[in-house]
């Protein structure tokens, strides 16, 4: 029974070399109906017990060798196909996709919410009022009346018109009427910010026509200058995002406050750049002023229809593109209003830096 | 309000240095805006003597100078001056002297091949005047050799601070020094010491001045004095100096005078000469129509509301703003009529407006000027002008009275604390108030306090506190923290604020970029856009003139811009308010959000091939999102073909649509911009097509913040199904109408319909277009069997065949 051990030798070597048609053709002759090793293992019925026992194993080692070796000759042919079509499929993916278009949030309104998300954590809503406004609400009511030397330093844009009120109508020169509006509509206590756009005609490079504001008023019983300074020292330190930024207050009048302070923040100059905080009396150190303030003046608080003697409060005011620039580092003011793309996506922000107190107020 | 330190230091006797005065004025609200001393330029400038002075040997123009400045070796100067002579004492720069007139730095020289060292300097090289005629000579007893800054006294620092409109009393430098004095920077000194020549009032002798006021509103108080048989000149050198160093011409000793008591101590005067005047000066009304030559060379045309002092042929002064051209005095003048009046601040501050003139004087009387100061005002004057002018006075007139009656205010000095939050002993609150002016009266609580005749700004309790902190040092305030509401902080954003803030947010996210446009625009450009309702009486250029009725102009612009200076694609939106009136004649302000897009929508790209421009569709995709982002129903939003409520005519009539709830509340319009429109900002054939929208975010209804629970929702259990329907449509009919028309054939079932093709061209008959829907199905309590199928579709073949659509076969 040499030939049995012959026959499989002869299948597997047939097997080693076949392609995937030849390994269908040695399947069928081997292990087919009418295939040689079938035919072998036919013969088994005839065999008497004992020869059985023998040739048995022998027949069916040879099957089950060869069956293995067409199914390992299989796998092996068909990894290798694919791997073929594989590599003919490769592509290459260092050529380009076609970019997203980069959205941007101009700056303005970026700091913008960051002064309402910093304000909310101390308690303070966010008011609107209209850019176009009657000289009451712009000047009388804040203790400006029409003959103040005050009112003539505002630059102000009037329009032809008046008002119901019959104030001239006029394009509100600071977002204070907004104090004015929020303690007539609302009761005390009243804690507001108002940012918005404001208006003064004048234009250089440090000043355009229309810029913005955010005004500041708390209104409650026993709130005082010391209150004030705390809220202007926190607000400042969190939206710098420093521990190390000083105030610096100095008297100074507004009609709407009493008294009225400028507040000075100190600065270093860190590579030729103003940077807001450090030490303002070192040798790259200075002042400037960045916003004016004040107690509500009593007459004005008057003049909303509240007891004086009963609420006051302090205010403040704050030029928001400045805030922008002193925080971002942009020089140029005009630019905020030109529109220029090159610009807004170098200074603008993604959608995602949504300012939260979790993740900081800064980009 | 400029003053030099020696002027200060005539009214303050104070050993504090120029730090500490400038450092302090800042501190208690006289905002130091700079310091100059005019000697420091001039430190390296000596006087000299010319010792020799002959013939130049190539030039007969240039002198040939020895010149002995004190150093040592006489220098060899060659001047070009006509006065360089021998004996000549004048001022000299050596070698390495920057000189500050022509801005030059002297270097050894040769001119006209003589060596030349430094320079004999006119008074216009060193800044020191318009002279340069010659060198400067200087009297022959000037010591050679000592610095010229000090010889000539311009050692002296000019400071300059900034007024508040308030403090009309530090415009003067006693008030200024009055303020400095009560801080603790030395004391103030009487004013008899400061005038030497006498403040009492001159009595004086013959006639008085024949003048009154009849405008008791305008002007309450007319004091007037004459001095006769005077002589004008050149003011005294001190007095000139003074003027000078402030940056003030000194005119004639006369003029000089009342601008030197206006500057000194606040109170403006003016002088007539008496050859001038027709009889005697009235204080009154201008009548309509009359007019006045200022002494800025103007005339003045005045009306009814305007105070003024005329005699009986004309005016001759605008009360209290400017002098007239007519009766000022000259150097011939010999009879004036000095008058020092009290006009009403209100009353001025209307003629200034009116008349657009300001002057020294309006801006004192404006604020308000002492009104218990007319008589040594006056008095002051005369003196002067008896001292430098020669002359004798007359009595003086005094026609109505100032409003000199006392203010008092009830304070309770604990309120500096409770107002002020600086806890300041009472002790030292009455010592301030005391060396500001204020009389006292402690003896009870609440305190009665006199407000001095020069504060008109002091009114109320919160005045004084003011006064206080600002001499404690406003910087000393302590810094409290504000009481924190319990619990964590609520939000604090309104609805509308959200709402803003999600679409700016999803705007960016979606690749626009935000951009912040004015407020106002040319007329030009708002004409396409139904003009503004809103137009400036004084813009500062036509441009920016028209409050703006649409955010469209100014992106426009915006993208223009961009394109000129190469911008591919431009993808802007800009989130502000549009103008309107309100019925009542208030504002009506409108937040929208506008969106230009132009150039390339994708760049050509080796996957997509050439680049594709805008469509109308794309911006229908961002405004879509962004009014669901908004919170727009999205349900029920319904589109709407170009009508009277919109989109308007700046729209391709073809290319534009609105989405409304309902027929007439527009939430959004947009599509492509109207080549018209388009070309008259700007844009030409070349950029493509404009696509813009607006969506008006003030008309999406907000919803209130409710509760945090969803409603219940659990996924169907049975799978939805879809099936496909073609249809043969009129090319006009809007697929919307067919999709709505779909959608409404079966609401139970019918969840979704989406156009997925849309086809025109071979097979597809001529003005027919072929639509292919895909209807999602969604079964209810159990799965769909054929005849519900069937009952389904022909409920959608039915509902579509009554816009005329025809089933594909």
């Amino acid at each position: 029974m040499a030939d049995i051990e012959q026959l499989q030798q002869d299948y597997l070597a047939r097997i080693a070399t076949a392609d995937l048609a030849a390994l269908e053709d040695i399947r069928i002759a081997a292990l087919g109906k009418q295939g040689a090793i079938t035919g072998l293992l036919k013969t088994l019925g005839g065999m008497s017990p004992e020869e059985r026992q023998e040739q048995g194993p022998r027949i069916n080692g040879a099957r089950e060798a060869v069956t293995a070796a067409i199914a390992a000759r299989k796998d092996a042919l068909e990894s290798a196909a694919l791997n073929e079509r594989l590599a003919a499929e490769a592509i290459d993916l260092t050529l380009p996709v076609a970019p997203s278009p980069q959205g941007s949030v101009h700056p303005v309104a970026q700091v913008m919410d960051e002064l309402a998300e910093i304000f909310a954590d101390l308690g303070f809503a966010v008011a609107t009022g209209p850019e176009i406004e009657s000289g009451w609400y712009n000047f009388t009511a804040l203790n400006m009346p029409e003959t103040h030397p005050a009112r003539a330093m505002h630059d102000t844009f009037y329009f032809p018109d008046t008002g119901p009120d019959g104030e001239p109508m006029l394009l509100r020169t600071h977002t204070s009427p907004v104090q004015i509006r929020t303690m007539m509509a609302q009761k005390p206590p009243i804690r507001i910010i108002a940012p918005g756009r404001t208006y003064r005609s004048d234009s250089d490079a440090t000043h355009t026509p229309m810029f913005h504001q955010v005004e500041g008023l708390v209104i409650d019983k026993g709130i005082t200058m010391a209150h004030l300074k705390w809220t202007l020292e926190t607000f400042v330190r969190a939206f710098f995002e420093r521990d190390d930024i000083v105030l610096r207050l100095r008297p100074s009048y507004f009609p709407f406050t009493e008294p009225s302070a400028e507040v000075d923040v100190g600065f270093t100059v860190e590579k030729g750049k103003r940077v807001i905080g450090g030490d303002p009396t070192g040798p790259n150190g200075g002042w400037m002023e960045i916003l004016g303030s004040g107690m509500v003046n009593p007459k004005v608080i008057e003049h909303c229809g509240l007891d004086p003697d009963e609420w006051q409060g302090f205010a403040f005011g704050c030029g928001i593109d400045r805030l922008a620039m002193l925080k971002y580092g942009m020089d140029d003011l005009r630019a905020f209003f030109d529109g220029d793309l090159r610009w807004l996506k170098h200074y603008g922000f993604s959608s995602l830096d949504v300012p939260t107190l979790s993740g900081g107020v800064g980009a | 309000m400029k003053f030099t330190l020696s002027w200060l230091k005539e009214h303050l006797d104070t050993d504090a240095s120029l730090n500490e005065i400038t450092d302090r004025l800042t501190a208690i609200g006289l905002e130091l805006e700079g310091v100059e001393n005019p000697a420091d330029a001039l430190r390296p400038f000596r006087v000299a003597k010319v010792l020799e002075a002959g013939p130049h040997p190539n030039a007969d123009k240039l002198r040939l100078l020895k010149v002995d400045d004190g150093s040592g070796e006489p220098w060899q100067v060659v001047c070009g001056a006509p006065n360089a002579r021998q004996g000549l004492v004048g001022v000299f720069g050596p070698p390495g002297t920057y000189v500050p007139g022509p801005a030059f730095t002297l270097k050894p020289a040769k001119i006209r091949d003589v060596e030349s060292f430094g320079m004999m300097c006119s008074y216009r090289e060193l800044e020191l005047g318009e002279d340069h005629d010659g060198i400067i000579e200087l009297p022959e007893d000037a010591p050679v050799g000592t610095s010229f800054a000090d010889y000539a006294g311009l050692d002296d620092p000019v400071i300059e601070v900034s007024v508040t409109p308030n403090k009309q009393d530090c415009m003067g430098v006693r008030g200024i020094a009055r303020d400095l004095a009560a801080s603790g920077i030395g004391t103030l000194k009487p004013l008899s010491e400061v005038y030497r020549s006498g403040v009492d009032p001159v009595e004086g002798s013959g006639e008085a001045p024949d003048v009154r006021t009849d405008d008791s509103a305008g002007c309450p108080a007319f004091y007037a004095q004459n001095v006769s048989g005077l002589k004008n000149g050149a003011a005294p050198k001190w007095m000139a100096d003074r003027l000078k160093a402030i940056g003030q011409k000194p005119i004639s000793v006369l003029v000089d005078i009342t601008n030197f008591v206006s500057i000194d101590l606040g109170r403006p005067l003016h002088v007539y000469d008496r050859a001038k005047l027709s009889g005697g000066l009235v204080a009154r009304k201008a009548k309509d129509g009359e007019e006045v030559l200022a002494l800025n060379g103007k005339t003045y045309a005045l009306d009814a509301s305007m105070t003024v002092i005329a005699d009986s042929a004309q005016v001759h002064d605008i009360g209290g703003i400017m002098g007239g051209e007519d009766s000022g005095v000259s150097d011939d003048t010999t009879d004036v009529l000095i008058e020092c009046a009290y006009f009403d601040p209100e009353h001025i501050a209307r003629t200034g407006q009116k008349l657009m003139l300001t002057s020294d004087a309006r801006q004192r009387f404006e604020r308000g000027v002492d009104p218990a100061f007319l008589e040594q005002g006056l008095a002051i004057a005369t003196r002067l002008v008896l001292e430098h002018c020669g002359g004798t006075a007359s009595p003086v007139t005094r026609s109505g009275a100032a409003p000199v009656e006392p203010r008092t205010v009830a304070y309770d000095p604990a309120y500096c604390a409770a107002l002020g939050g600086i806890d300041v002993p009472a002790s030292e609150q009455q010592a301030i108030l005391e060396r500001l002016g204020f009389g006292i009266d402690s003896s009870a609580t609440p305190w009665t306090i006199t407000v001095p005749s020069w504060r008109r700004d002091v009114a109320g309790k919160a005045d004084i506190v003011e006064e206080v902190v600002r001499i404690t040092g406003i910087d000393a305030i302590p810094s409290t923290p504000l009481p924190r509401l319990p619990g964590v902080a609520r939000p604090t954003a309104s609805p509308a604020q959200l709402q803003e803030r999600r679409v700016r947010r999803l705007a960016a996210a979606r690749g626009l970029n935000e951009a912040v446009n004015w407020s106002f625009i040319s007329d030009k450009e708002a004409a396409p856009f139904g003009g503004g309702g809103w137009v400036l009486a004084n813009p500062i250029s036509e441009d920016l003139k028209v409050m703006r009725p649409s955010l469209l102009p100014g992106l426009l612009s915006a993208a223009k811009r961009n394109l000129d200076r190469g911008a591919g694609s431009v993808r802007l939106f800009e989130l502000g308010r549009r103008y309107f009136k309100a019925e009542d004649g208030t504002s009506l302000e409108r937040t929208t959000l506008g969106i230009v897009l132009s150039g390339d929508k994708t760049p050509r790209d080796w996957r997509s091939g050439k680049a594709q421009a805008f469509t109308a569709h794309d911006v229908k995709a961002e405004v879509l999102a962004l009014l669901d982002a908004a919170g727009a129903p999205a349900a029920k939003l319904m589109d709407f073909a170009p009508d009277s409520a919109g989109p308007g005519d700046h729209y391709h009539p073809g290319q534009a649509a609105t989405l409304r709830l309902g027929p007439k509340n527009v939430l959004a319009a947009y599509g492509t911009l109207h080549p018209s429109t388009a070309r008259a900002f700007g844009f030409k054939p070349v950029h493509g097509p404009v696509i813009v929208a607006e969506l008006f975010l003030d008309t999406i209804p907000l919803k209130a913040r409710g509760s945090a629970m969803r409603e219940a929702y659990a996924p169907p259990a049975l799978q939805a199904v879809t099936r496909d329907f073609a249809f043969l449509v009129d090319a006009k009919l809007p697929a919307g109408d067919l999709v709505r028309a779909v959608k409404g054939a079966d609401k139970k079932h019918i969840t979704d319909a989406r156009v997925f093709d849309s086809f025109a061209g071979q097979g597809v008959p001529e003005g027919k277009l072929s639509l292919a829907i895909e209807v999602t199905l969604q079964p209810v309590d159990k799965s769909f069997g054929d005849d519900e199928l069937k009952a389904i579709a022909d409920a959608v073949v039915k509902a579509a065949a009554k816009l005329g659509a025809e089933l594909r076969g």
